[in-house]
């Protein structure tokens, strides 16, 4: 029975990934077999130690900004959201649409949005509230906010950040949201009559009942920092906005070019850091279940 | 130029008069079989003009692959077809949108549905010709069309020394102004690098930004690279330069950002983040004096505003090359490798570079400008006579940085231009960042 579902999924997940894994130790412009080279690891030199060297570290240093960005703004902004909506104010269900919009936007109008209406360097909305008049340049100002050996936290992958963040959020929001209803009055109630106050509550009768939530929102949050694409990809600008995917895409799609190997490399790396992640995820997963049956 | 000619932001789109993603009526992908829309090419008896003369000994069926897919120019190319004075061939167009075509070329070109095809010139080609995708038809070229051609559309037509293609349309760059403007600060176009430099000072104390750029898309800081660098060094060094006989560590290049880092004052500040179209509206509006851009900027003129347009070639920096190099980027036909109709794909592809097809193109789309060396440019407006002229009497033709290199690496250098505009003190560090990268892909 499990013969048809493996087949399936050895077709469509794991013989594409060993071929992009062979191409990565190719040089080969995509135009007929004969032009295929095999370089073995040039192709990993040259991103870790050579040429291209600087884009593929900070490309991996913005992955981990946008993961330690998404834990602790669009998450913790999602759960004192949801935590606000749980309480029944009035109005409750607009606000939850409202903060929900932007996730079910098509990614054209997210793109337009950003890079049209709130980012434009004279006219937009984010320019108008705090750029005093003057005109600045959200996005094509790539000069670092701080800086380490070459490396940093450019300006406009911070503006891109804000632009992620605004999108994340509702979708965090809506999965606390659901955990919180679905915890049980009494829980809050004898918290209550124990004297809690509202933060005591929270930290040790709600945040813990939310254990399943919270693995839901860890696994998604670093599954979104390191497959991020669509948002960064329509904003990018000049420099210092590259996330790994984008440079696997950059170095994939177009004509001609003899960098099918190394868009392969690039997609290798992503493709380690994330198989590294379930890896510790599973194991860990699983090892809890069973020592707890 | 027609306001109904759109072009597309990306100057490795512009040049085919293209607009927004046409839904074409079942016109399969790339690859697709689809031909339809087949049509019988006329029995072109009347107008014998300067074709190729007998007639055409070919018979059949010929398919050409059409990215032409504004409205426009595709009537233009059919019209274009039916001037082909051969009864015995039917032209089948395949036609598919423009975006899509470029993107899959290399998937299209390992197994063509069709015999002749659109691409671009130049370094563009290499590619495709070096990977033994394209007809080698120097003979056509020796028989039809030398007489026709001026030598630098040969040249932007050849790889290793061979003909790969035929030259249809092109459209150049310069420093493109509004003649009021210049009038009301009594300024001329200048002609040598201190005119330049005085008319910034002028422009700039009377209030006016001299130069407008937006360089969103990474792209249109090429255009005053290359027209730096040819006037400065010539069109030999930038086309080595390009394809990585030359050294971006070299001093001469150096001396390139040099002279551009004098002239970075006098731009608009800022430009990474702004979007072209932005640029030329300031142009439009009189808040900026003059662009380095292609004649697609009169796009963004309003019809009453449009001979108000003008442009100049960049002036001279170094005597020795003067301003023998135009940056023109060419519109080409090829016949792929195997075309199931030899004889038919051929006679085709020689047509394009004939008066007849060229001359009813541009009376339907008249966005660009003729190869032919014979075409009446009487019809064309100010601008495009202006622009004709310029290509025809030059020495030599630069496509534009993105054609005239491998695209991987055109990548990198609009990112190298970036981080120069971005902070043009940490150029030294460019490029040699750059030079690492040219290094690994060329």
């Amino acid at each position: 029975m499990l013969l048809i579902p493996l087949t399936i999924h050895l077709l469509i997940v794991w013989i594409p990934t060993i071929l992009s894994i062979v191409l990565s130790l190719t040089k080969w412009n995509g135009i007929r077999f004969d032009n295929l080279e095999w370089v073995a690891f040039e192709n990993y030199d040259q991103i870790i130690l050579g040429a291209f060297q600087q884009d593929f570290f900070q490309a991996v240093l913005n992955n981990l900004w946008l993961l330690l960005f998404l834990f602790f703004g669009p998450t913790a902004l999602g759960m004192f959201l949801a935590y606000l909506l749980d309480k029944n104010l009035r109005g409750s269900r607009i606000y939850q649409s409202m903060f929900y919009t932007p996730v079910v936007l098509s990614l054209a109008v997210v793109g337009f949005i950003w890079s049209n209406i709130m980012y434009d360097q004279e006219f937009g909305l984010a320019t108008w509230a705090f750029g005093g008049g003057e005109s600045v340049d959200w996005l094509g100002n790539q000069s670092f906010l701080f800086e380490f050996g070459g490396y940093g936290l450019s300006k406009n992958f911070l503006a891109i950040l804000v632009a992620m963040a605004w999108r994340h959020t509702g979708y965090i929001m809506v999965l606390y949201l659901a955990g919180m209803k679905s915890v049980d009055a009494s829980l809050r109630e004898s918290a209550s009559l124990d004297g809690c106050n509202e933060w005591q509550t929270f930290r040790f009768v709600l945040f813990p009942t939310l254990k399943p939530i919270n693995v839901i929102v860890v696994v998604i949050t670093v599954i979104e920092a390191l497959r991020a694409f669509d948002i960064v990809y329509v904003l990018n600008t000049p420099r210092n906005t590259e996330l790994l995917s984008i440079l696997t895409t950059d170095n994939l799609i177009g004509e001609g070019a003899d960098n099918i190997g190394r868009g392969s490399a690039y997609a290798t790396m992503l493709f380690i850091l994330c198989i590294g992640f379930v890896l510790w995820y599973v194991t860990n997963h699983y090892r809890k279940q069973e020592s707890s049956v | 130029m027609s306001e109904e000619t759109r072009r597309s932001p990306s100057p490795s789109e512009v040049g085919f008069v293209l607009g927004r993603r046409n839904v074409l009526k079942g016109a399969a992908a790339i690859g697709g079989t689809a031909a339809f829309g087949g049509f019988l090419a006329a029995c072109g008896s009347d107008d014998e003009g300067d074709t190729a003369g007998e007639g055409g000994a070919a018979t059949g069926v010929v398919r050409v692959a059409s990215n032409y897919s504004d409205a426009k120019p595709n009537e233009g190319l059919k019209a274009a077809l039916d001037t082909i004075p051969n009864e015995n061939l039917t032209i089948e167009l395949n036609e598919v949108d423009h975006n899509t075509y470029q993107e899959q070329i290399v998937a299209y070109m390992q197994d063509p549905p069709d015999d002749v095809a659109p691409w671009f010139a130049s370094f563009r080609l290499s590619p495709l010709a070096s990977a033994g995708l394209l007809m080698d038809i120097s003979d056509i070229w020796t028989e039809k069309l030398d007489d026709k051609l001026s030598g630098g559309f040969k040249q932007a037509s050849s790889y290793e020394g061979k003909q790969y293609a035929v030259p249809w349309t092109f459209y150049s760059w310069g420093i493109h102004y509004r003649k009021s403007v210049w009038e009301a600060a009594g300024a001329t176009p200048p002609e040598t690098y201190e005119e330049l430099l005085a008319l910034c000072e002028t422009l700039q104390g009377a209030g006016v930004t001299p130069f407008a750029l937006g360089n969103d898309g990474r792209w249109p800081a090429m255009g005053t690279f290359d027209q730096l660098n040819f006037r400065l060094n010539g069109y030999q060094y930038h086309i080595d330069l390009m394809a990585g006989k030359e050294s971006w560590t070299d001093d001469r290049t150096k001396a390139v950002f040099a002279r551009w880092a004098e002239l970075l004052p006098y731009h608009q500040p800022d430009p990474n983040g702004r979007e072209w179209q932005d640029a030329a509206q300031a142009l439009v509006d009189g808040e900026a004096a003059m662009m380095t851009i292609g004649n697609f900027v009169g796009d963004i003129f309003p019809n009453e505003d449009l001979d108000d347009l003008d442009f100049f070639p960049f002036p001279i920096l170094n005597d020795e090359h003067g301003q023998d190099t135009v940056e023109a980027p060419i519109d080409n036909w090829v016949v792929v490798a195997e075309p199931q109709n030899l004889a038919g794909a051929k006679e085709v592809v020689a047509h394009f570079g004939f008066k007849e097809a060229q001359d009813t193109f541009l009376s339907i789309a008249p966005g660009v400008q003729a190869t032919n060396n014979d075409v009446d440019t009487d019809a064309y407006n100010a601008l495009q006579q202006k622009s004709a002229a310029l290509v025809q009497n030059a020495a030599n033709v630069t496509q534009f940085l993105d054609r005239d290199t491998l695209p991987a690496f055109a990548n990198e250098a609009g990112q190298a231009f970036a981080d120069f505009l971005s902070n043009p003190a940490n150029i030294d560090t460019i490029l040699d960042d750059l030079q690492g990268k040219a290094e690994a892909l060329l």
